[in-house]
């Protein structure tokens, strides 16, 4: 799939550069933005190591442990095939922690580890294949599951509103529904993928 | 005020973690260095798929097949009682998370931000995530090429919330 996207993009940039004489601009694009993203990685690193370390205390110290119990109901519902206290259940429950709390810099570590920890939970894990439990965590992270949506209120603030976080109904609601939208999709996916196995499997 | 609840949040984490783990007698500065250490081995881990979203992302934006994409979804957007003034707004949120403050900044000076308009940017940019930029650092980061359905299902959440953002607004505002 994403070399698909990255393909497509690349195609269609330089085509569509082509045809409206903006090959100086993609050029330009190509060769500066790969060095912006050498920068963003620096930054990135520099909140991966202090939400890696900061973590770090807290799974030795047992509050992970105590997180996912919390979320353990709703995590285990979606994630039923993980062991009760596996290190992918607690790495998933700190990240939707700190999601729900709007931690958007102390999200991604908790969740690329999430990712790392379902890896060694499949059969085979040198595989480059998704599972299905790696694409709901996706999915729970493509969502947003925010609760309070700060960044969009203070921008509200800033140009004027009266009352920057009356969003917020119609933001948990939206949320919550497209939410529901990719983890049923994703169901569906799984279960027309499976029934085209078995039909496979019974041809041959 | 609720606004300013995000200034607290991240300082009352750091405190908690702190706190408890001294109260479980850890060696919290050990173990801060070796979290620390691991969380740098990862961002070297994504650095290559960060470079080639990122990269093709800019190349999208600067090539103007960004700005033809969002003109071309324009008639499609009005069709579906979708405001046309937020389509480049719905089409650049999935793809580049600074792009579409940016776009929203513009919605907000431009509408003001107590709108119908500046409202359902506000509900979009606050009910969506940047999907691309997503999948790619968390299906690189356990270097994962085949990601299956995990875009189909992102981009049509994305696409139910865009719609959906509209609607609540009109139904709870």
């Amino acid at each position: 799939m994403m070399k698909w996207v990255f393909g497509g993009m690349i195609i269609l940039s330089v085509v569509y550069a082509f045809a409206t004489g903006n090959a100086a601009e993609v050029s330009n694009a190509a060769l500066n933005e790969c060095q912006n993203a050498v920068q963003f990685l620096l930054v990135l690193l520099g909140s991966m190591c202090l939400w890696g370390g900061f973590l770090k205390i807290a799974e030795r110290s047992g509050l992970t442990a105590i997180i996912a119990k919390i979320l353990s109901p709703f995590t285990r519902l979606l994630f039923p095939s993980l062991k009760k206290d596996s290190k992918a259940l607690t790495a998933i429950s700190m990240n939707i922690t700190a999601n729900l709390l709007g931690l958007g810099n102390a999200a991604t570590p908790l969740g690329i580890s999430a990712m790392k920890a379902l890896k060694e939970e499949v059969p085979e894990p040198q595989s480059d294949t998704a599972s299905h439990s790696m694409i709901l965590f996706v999915l729970l992270n493509t969502a947003s599951i925010q609760l309070l949506p700060t960044t969009v209120a203070t921008l509200r603030l800033q140009n004027g509103s009266a009352v920057p976080m009356d969003i917020l109904p119609a933001v948990l609601l939206t949320s919550f529904l497209s939410l529901l939208v990719a983890l049923f999709s994703a169901l569906c996916c799984k279960q027309t993928l499976r029934a085209k196995q078995r039909f496979t499997i019974r041809e041959v | 005020m609720l606004a300013k609840f995000g200034v607290f949040v991240i300082p009352a984490v750091l405190l908690g973690i702190v706190v408890f783990g001294l109260a479980k007698r850890i060696n919290i500065y050990d173990a801060f260095l070796e979290g620390a250490k691991e969380g740098a081995i990862t961002t070297f881990q994504i650095m290559p798929a960060i470079i080639a979203i990122l990269t093709a992302i800019g190349m999208l934006k600067a090539s103007g097949a960004l700005a033809a994409l969002v003109q071309l979804f324009e008639p499609v957007c009005r069709l579906i009682g979708f405001p046309a003034e937020l389509t480049p707004l719905a089409i650049i949120r999935p793809i580049s998370g600074s792009g579409s403050l940016a776009v929203l900044e513009q919605v907000l000076g431009d509408y003001g931000p107590d709108s119908f308009i500046g409202r359902v940017a506000s509900v979009m940019q606050g009910s969506t995530e940047t999907t691309f930029y997503t999948i790619a650092v968390y299906f690189g980061a356990a270097q994962i090429t085949k990601t299956r359905y995990a875009l189909p299902c992102a981009l049509s959440a994305d696409f139910a919330g865009m719609i959906l953002s509209a609607a609540a607004v009109r139904l709870l505002m």
